[in-house]
């Protein structure tokens, strides 16, 4: 816990902040479009991330169905992107629709034609579903490996359910947002894309302060206390199923941002975004990055993607064994995730096993719990 | 009944699947009474706490607590009304430091709004560093309670029982691993405590039942055998049959 606690010097910090802000504003120019378009993406995936770290980093509530939000979240603005760009399609409706016959646009889609509507929908959908599943689940105290099972199972439902809605939804082949406009300009265009970086990285820098805000002081405490025995909060006077459902809900909504962020970037929304591998992969970035840590989550989620794509490239096919041993590593030998290894002293066991740091002497300080071992 | 009792419990009775932990227990506590409650293995003291604190569900009886029945409600809408339990390992949050610990036990109201939105009241500070004295634990503000000694767990988990402000408190073998200087220290907190809170002990240390200097119900098999000073229960030839017949270190 050492390292965590030093507090650093305000001027590395005030340096960290301005080249952190400098790379985001240079990254267009830095980088080829494709790999700009590329970081952009996995810079959405980090918000998802952050709410993972949430529920099961701090609270114990291991989801395996975060992939229903960040659907969620992109339908609702491809939905509006789509209908706001139908003018020229027959029955001023998306194109999609008259492959099937619709002529009458489906009464749900109707609001989406409203900004700022959709605006909100993004994130408040998903946290209402998130919480509406959430609240009936913990009410009946339902949790640990029944509640990823269970999680999971919502997952497939929804994922069979708007595959097979082709009249409501284009079914399996999800809605296309990268030729529709938005502000008169084509989403999928260039300089819209630099756009929508310069918003995902700001939206993960606020959906970082936003979640150390949640977790800081009393409320995350309790969630900690959750975690770690749920009764002995019950005996306290607290109700678990309410901190359960909101932290759940707060989840939700930033699953349906990064959604939304993602889709804007992939150019599409489709039911693949609700298989079971993508949301486990979500729980491997946060597992990888560090549980409980937050940051661990947002650079878990980036560089897991990106060497995704580097491998995928040079070794097709070779990605999904890494991911593996990773995810095997980690369990074994890091089970506080990277980041949670580097703030509880695992670098200096590292140096002392191998001879390159001297032992101290005395414990450093007794609030030390030395797990990794130190007891040659 | 009495008006002045704070809790009785009538005709309790808990079947685990045709297995009777509790059998027609009657039991009723006086307001700032300390009752020790002893009883061999399996008599059905820790039922006991479940049925009061809301953890099991009698199967048939009535657990009545200032005037209301706490049968069929939620737990912590029982910890609410005023009911406190000490476990009988100590039960802290080992990844929280003692003053967050303390925190949690202190605040209300317990409602997320208030505990996101607003910082901890002055007056609760106070409290917090009050009961850290109470307990010696003051030097370990900002320890992580998992790296305390069992003992200093033990007092943290009392520390926190305290700062709950309940009515009635139950404790649940709190003396269990202790030095005789911390049971010794123990007693008297307990002691001290009761009066104005209400205080039930569980406990199998005889010695330090004695220093309790407390009315003592004895349990066995489910039910109250015998209540009385400590004087009387051990005189009483059923205690001795099932209890106290062997000699006691």
């Amino acid at each position: 816990m050492s390292l965590s606690k030093i507090k650093f010097d305000k001027k590395i910090v005030l340096s960290f902040w301005i080249i952190l802000i400098a790379l985001i504003i240079a990254a267009p120019t830095l980088l080829p479009v494709f790999r700009l378009n590329l970081l952009g993406r996995y810079l959405s995936l980090s918000i998802v991330a952050l709410g993972v770290d949430l529920i099961w980093g701090y609270t114990g509530l291991l989801s395996l169905g975060q992939g229903i939000f960040f659907a969620l979240g992109g339908y609702c603005a491809a939905m509006y992107l789509q209908i706001t760009s139908s003018s020229e399609f027959p029955n001023n409706i998306p194109e999609f629709f008259a492959l099937y016959g619709v002529e009458k646009l489906p009464f749900f889609w109707g609001p989406f034609r409203s900004p700022v509507f959709t605006f909100f929908a993004i994130w408040i959908i998903p946290a209402l579903v998130a919480g509406l599943i959430g609240f009936l689940v913990f009410r009946n105290r339902i949790k640990g490996v029944y509640f990823s099972i269970l999680t999971q199972a919502s997952l497939l439902v929804f994922f069979n359910f708007f595959n097979g809605q082709q009249k409501l939804i284009n079914g399996t082949n999800g809605l296309k947002t990268d030729v529709t406009q938005l502000f008169g300009q084509m989403v999928g265009s260039e300089s819209m894309q630099r756009i929508f970086f310069w918003i995902t990285a700001i939206l993960v820098i606020a959906a970082w302060f936003f979640a150390k805000w949640v977790v800081k002081g009393r409320f995350g405490n309790i969630l900690i206390g959750i975690r770690d025995d749920e009764p002995r909060v019950r005996f306290t006077g607290y109700n678990p199923v309410i901190f359960k459902t909101i932290i759940f809900s707060i989840a939700g909504g930033l699953a349906g941002i990064s959604g939304a962020l993602y889709t804007v970037q992939s150019g599409i929304v489709s039911p693949q975004f609700m298989t079971v591998p993508f949301s486990i992969e979500m729980v491997i970035w946060v597992a990888v990055g560090g549980r409980g840590t937050l940051l661990g989550a947002i650079l878990g989620a980036v560089f897991i993607n990106y060497a995704k794509s580097l491998v995928s490239e040079a070794l097709p096919a070779s990605w999904m064994f890494i991911q593996g041993g990773l995810f095997i590593l980690v369990v074994t030998a890091l089970p506080e995730g990277v980041l949670g290894w580097i703030q509880g002293d695992g670098p200096r066991n590292l140096l002392q096993r191998f001879g390159l740091k001297r032992k101290i002497e005395t414990y450093p300080s007794l609030e030390v719990t030395n797990k990794e071992g130190n007891n040659e | 009944m009495n008006n002045k009792d704070l809790l009785n419990l009538i005709d309790i009775t808990v079947s685990f699947e045709g297995f009777l932990a509790l059998n027609k227990l009657n039991l009723n506590l006086k307001n700032g009474e300390l009752r020790a409650v002893i009883g061999p293995n399996g008599a059905g003291k820790t039922t006991f706490l479940d049925v009061i604190t809301g953890k099991v569900k009698p199967t048939k009886g009535e657990v009545i607590f200032k005037g209301k029945s706490l049968v069929g409600r939620k737990e912590h809408k029982i910890a609410r009304l005023g009911v406190g339990r000490k476990f009988q390992s100590p039960r802290i949050f080992e990844n929280l430091t003692v003053k967050e610990n303390l925190e949690i036990s202190v605040s209300t109201p317990k409602s997320p709004l208030n505990l996101i939105n607003k910082s901890i009241k002055d007056e609760q500070l106070n409290e917090i560093e009050r009961l850290m004295k109470i307990v010696n634990l003051a030097q370990k503000v900002d320890s992580k309670a998992g790296s305390l000694s069992h003992g200093q767990k033990q007092w943290l988990e009392i520390a926190m029982l305290v700062g709950q402000k309940p009515d009635l408190m139950l404790v649940d073998e709190p003396v269990a691993g202790l030095t005789d200087e911390e049971t010794d220290l123990t007693a008297d907190l307990l002691k001290s405590l009761s009066g104005e809170n209400t205080v039930v002990v569980i406990d199998h240390d005889m010695e330090f039942i004695r220093r309790l200097d407390s009315n003592v119900s004895v349990l066995n098999q489910g039910t109250v055998l015998c209540e009385g000073t400590m004087e009387t229960i051990q005189k009483d030839q059923k205690v001795i049959d099932v209890y106290l017949g062997r000699p006691e270190d």
